[in-house]
């Protein structure tokens, strides 16, 4: 038999709870019934309550098969996950939250994660499955949320904060627009092995993939030199060719940004900026980076007006006082020498001490 | 009692939030390969870099991508893991599930993988963690048996992605699910077959709230809003604010238009549509009272990326204003238009914002026919540097 190609995903259609199918486009509004619970009822007068649980975003077969088995005792079946990896029970019967709740809390899953809490961060691979990571992905998320976890139960928040980790410049988890991003960087220039960049890369390619024109070819060697004064090893010349490896046990770690955002409420979207250019990679727990994203989610908790997210909060006060307040060393890194550095500059002697 | 071979990574059992070391620790109970992972993961740990080599080239029949490879760089320690290959199966539109199809999947990952698996993926995928090549096609060919086919991967449209949308939220100002199904099934080609200058992504929110990210993780953003007024119910307005809500600190106060009056007296807000922006800030605090309009539709926006090559962008307003409706011709005309300029006009790996930027927003316009509008710039231009087309100067 010829193979199958091209289908598509399974049709959403036969995938919908009963009570979302009859009040499809009819939601009149919602509520936020307690940290983890919505309430949205539809102009039918119908009503669904969504139980928000956090997952690790790793999961077994069988941790699905246990979700599966929550779903069909308390949503006849059905089941949704969130674009932060969160879990969603839909349940159509109100008699059926409480004990849903209870069970759930009884099975240590935590409910929680809206309205105003830290909900869920997205992260990438990290160690466990990547080929490019500057730093593990699951485990610091797992360290930040068992010492955040206060705020993903609760909503105690001056707004949203939404936390976010990519293993490397590239990205994956887009961080660049979180209240407060996880990245994984390297420090240190390709360690160039002239015998596989020989065998395996094209060599215009990998100097293309430069952004800032450090790599040139060594016709010596049939190869590519670096300049190391111009590598902010970014990785991409690696992406291009295994024989440039950036990651470094040494050079790597992880940095950390704030204040960007991705919703248009008030403000357009904005992304993060580097704050703290390195922290040590500290396996298991990674308390470098446990303690500076509690430091930058309690400062912001204690000096933000209520529905002001982290960035919207450092534009009202300014740069130069939110240093000040969060008691964060402002080094060399965080002045930009990239493409539009001259934007961030500041053109006026009007500023704060 | 025997000493765990992973010290570091019990650690990550202990904690109230949920621990993937210990999903780990249940799939390596019944595969060899979910136990080398683990084994690996400890020596990354201890390490302090990663032990995968730099990737791989495998596939299934037919298609060009949606699997990785992966491979151990210590397969003689680890050799469950020696060959350990990744699969993005295409998520159903706004993630929904009945238990089962989820039983499904999990059967055909038991029965191929390792068991392990990310619900979901950052661009939405059903991420399936870790095959042998030999079970690449026997493992496709048993999901394609119960409907689930793969995501995009390399140089192609990636697999695209929406939230919840009128599913359940009252926020939607346009099907955000159909939308995402119809033009996955449209571009089925570009999906499954990398041919662009690299990845392109689609991302589909119904509202300016923009819960997955179109605006700065999609190279083409398709974002809901409305043109008319704001729908009032001045009855939950007083409602709210009767219930404690500080109507001027928390609403009239941040509408960044200014946009909204407050009567104290009558308990009624005075919405000055024409001056709205639509940020959905004060819909957000009362969503009882307030709702979006009801000429509903689209905003389309381009060019956003994470940093790789130069830079991380936020995408553009193109179309400030399009109807999202079946069959959706419009909108995915256009979308072939503006691959059909990137394909041509790419370098290897130039993103479409990246290419704009390049050749100039002006070109991108006119080479996917639309014309300029004030809502496209926060600003007009402040140097002199600019073209004319010589027909123009006669």
């Amino acid at each position: 038999m010829a193979t199958r190609t091209d289908f598509g995903p399974p049709n959403y259609k036969n995938l919908l709870p009963p009570v979302i199918k009859q009040n499809y486009g009819q939601w009149l509004y919602h509520e936020r019934v307690s940290p983890g619970i919505l309430k949205h009822v539809a102009e039918s007068g119908d009503e669904m309550y969504t139980v928000r649980v956090g997952s690790c975003r790793l999961v077994s077969t069988d941790w699905i098969r246990d979700i599966c088995e929550i779903a069909d005792q308390f949503c006849d079946g059905y089941v949704r996950f969130t674009s932060r990896h969160n879990l969603e029970f839909l349940v159509s019967d109100a008699s059926k939250v409480q004990p849903l709740v209870d069970y759930l809390k009884a099975h240590n899953y935590p409910v929680g994660g809206t309205g105003y809490s830290v909900s869920n961060p997205v992260h990438t691979q990290g160690w466990i499955h990547c080929h490019t990571p500057a730093t593990d992905a699951s485990g610091i998320v797992k360290a930040v949320m068992d010492d955040l976890f206060e705020y993903f139960v609760d909503s105690k928040l001056p707004a949203y904060c939404r936390i976010s980790l990519a293993c490397c410049l590239n990205m994956c988890g887009a961080v660049h627009c979180s209240d407060i991003a996880i990245l994984g960087i390297h420090r240190k220039p390709p360690a160039i092995n002239h015998e596989v960049v020989q065998a395996k890369c094209e060599i215009p390619n990998v100097i293309a993939a430069c952004p800032t024109g450090a790599i040139r070819p060594d016709p010596k060697n049939k190869s590519l030199t670096v300049n190391e004064d111009r590598c902010m090893y970014c990785g991409n010349c690696y992406t291009m060719c295994p024989g440039m490896p950036v990651a470094d046990p040494v050079g790597d770690g992880v940095s950390i940004w704030v204040g960007g955002k991705i919703s248009s409420a008030r403000s357009a979207p904005k992304f993060s900026r580097l704050v703290i250019p390195f922290l040590p990679n500290n396996p298991p727990r990674w308390p470098e980076v446990t303690d500076a994203v509690r430091n930058l989610v309690e400062v912001w908790a204690t000096h933000a007006k209520k529905h002001e997210r982290m960035g919207e909060w450092i534009d009202r006060i300014g740069w130069e006082r939110f240093f000040e307040l969060s008691n964060i060393e402002f080094k060399e890194q965080l002045i930009d020498d990239f493409s539009l550095a001259s934007e961030t500059f500041r053109s006026t002697p009007a500023f704060k001490w | 009692m025997s000493e765990s071979e992973t010290p570091l990574l019990d650690d990550l059992e202990g904690g109230p939030w949920p621990s993937f070391v210990s999903e780990m620790k249940r799939a390596a109970e019944k595969k060899e390969s979910a136990k080398d992972l683990l084994r690996q993961l400890e020596r990354s740990y201890e390490d302090r870099i990663g032990h995968w080599k730099h990737g791989g080239i495998v596939g299934v029949r037919g298609y060009g991508g949606g699997v990785i490879g992966r491979y151990s760089d210590l397969p003689e320690e680890f050799p469950a893991i020696a060959e350990f290959h990744t699969f993005r199966v295409n998520q159903p539109s706004g993630w929904f599930y009945t238990t089962e199809k989820l039983r499904e999947l999990c059967d055909v990952w038991d029965r191929h993988g390792s068991g392990l698996t990310n619900m979901h993926g950052a661009t939405g995928d059903i991420i399936l963690l870790g095959a042998p090549t030999s079970e690449l096609q026997p493992c496709f060919d048993d999901l394609a048996e119960h409907d689930f086919d793969l995501g995009g991967s390399g140089s192609d449209m990636r697999t695209p992605s929406c939230c919840v949308g009128p599913a359940r939220c009252e926020y939607a100002c346009i099907d955000t699910l159909d939308l995402l199904y119809d033009v996955t099934m449209a571009f089925q080609g570009e999906l499954h077959r990398p041919m662009f200058p690299y990845k392109s992504k689609i991302k589909i929110s119904g509202c300016p709230n923009d819960c997955v990210a179109a605006v700065p993780r999609s190279d083409i953003a398709v974002v809901g809003t409305w043109r008319d007024c704001i729908q009032v119910n001045q009855a939950e307005v007083a409602n709210y604010a009767n219930n404690g809500m500080d109507i001027v600190c928390e609403v009239v106060d941040m509408c960044p238009t200014k946009a909204i009056h407050w009567n104290p007296l009558t308990k009624t807000l005075n919405i000055d549509d024409k001056e709205c922006s639509r940020c959905m800030h004060c819909i957000n605090l009362m969503p009882k009272a307030l709702r979006p309009g009801k000429e509903k539709g689209a905003t389309i926006l381009v060019g956003g990326k994470a940093p790789i090559v130069k830079g991380a962008l936020l995408s553009w307003v193109i179309v400030p204003f399009m109807k999202i409706e079946p069959p959706y011709t419009e909108f995915k005309e256009l979308v072939e238009k503006i691959w059909e300029w990137w394909d041509e006009n790419g370098k290897m790996r130039e993103r479409l914002g990246e290419l704009i930027l390049r050749l100039g927003m002006r070109n991108f316009l006119k080479a996917v026919d639309l014309p300029p509008v004030p809502q496209m710039v926060r600003a007009p231009r402040a140097n002199p540097y600019y073209f004319w087309d010589p027909e123009e100067v006669k």
